[in-house]
């Protein structure tokens, strides 16, 4: 066995061990490595460089959906809902732009999945949160500002 | 073992539209203690959802998701019935896998 199986399997995940034993199948959207890179970046842009585009272009057919709020009372806790309206969306990503890391999440949107989704994250301060949704291998992004009255990052 | 998730699935029109509340601490890593040391990173690094052998759905995940994460999502091709696995791995390595059953619309 490889050593690249061996970290994989020592990871532990359900998935590793289906992935390496091939149970899941051909074809399926197998659980990537967690993109380290991605998750250490602080601008939009190196954001999406890490997540394989070269830039993203601003588009309308992203909208922060309720109950995605204006103001937030609590920083710790910020309902951020996405939703695509880009044809062939493959993945959305939450980035904050004023966290320490600017990327919160990236969700994998398979054919015959809504691309929609809902969460919450940590905003340390105001901020601009952006949706990045990766469609027909092209980066689109739109931005909300969201002002946060008490930081959610407890430092 | 981790505290088990709670998953809500049921029918909205011809999606099955899931709801998951997670247990977990979603430490940063940059908060510090009383002492003054910085508590270690510790958070949910990534989650998958299975239905029939396909993965409707995937995350990965960052330590600024909140704690106790929420999750909101649907796809298509689910019926009343049928079963729905979520599993989410940790960056220690820990992970939890729950199954719920696709509720009726």
């Amino acid at each position: 066995m490889d050593q690249k199986r061996r970290d994989v399997l020592k990871a532990g995940g359900v998935l590793a061990l289906g992935a390496a034993a091939g149970l899941l199948g051909s074809g399926q959207a197998l659980a990537q490595e967690w993109n380290k890179a991605a998750f250490d970046t602080k601008s939009l842009n190196d954001a999406v460089k890490a997540m394989g585009g070269a830039g993203a272009v601003e588009s309308k057919d992203i909208q922060f959906v309720n109950p995605t709020p204006e103001i937030a009372e609590n920083g710790a806790v910020v309902p951020i809902t996405v939703s695509s309206n880009i044809p062939r969306t493959q993945s959305i990503a939450i980035l904050v732009e004023k966290n320490p890391n600017i990327l919160s999440a990236s969700f994998a949107i398979p054919a015959g999945t809504e691309p929609f989704v809902s969460t919450r994250v940590k905003m340390g301060e105001t901020s601009k949160v952006f949706a990045v949704v990766k469609a027909d291998g092209k980066f689109f992004y739109a931005a909300k500002e969201i002002k946060v009255t008490l930081g959610g990052c407890g430092g | 073992m981790p505290d088990p998730m709670r998953i809500r699935a049921s029918m909205v029109g011809d999606k099955v539209d899931v709801k998951v509340l997670m247990a977990h601490e979603m430490e940063t890593g940059l908060r510090k203690d009383a002492k003054g040391q910085a508590i270690p990173a510790h958070f949910i690094q990534s989650v998958t959802v299975m239905h029939n052998g396909k993965t409707v759905f995937s995350a990965q995940w960052g330590p600024s998701i909140s704690k106790n994460p929420f999750l909101h999502f649907r796809f298509a091709g689910g019926k009343p019935g049928e079963k729905l696995t979520i599993t989410w791995t940790d960056n220690k390595g820990e992970k939890r896998t729950d199954e719920t059953t696709i509720a009726g619309g």
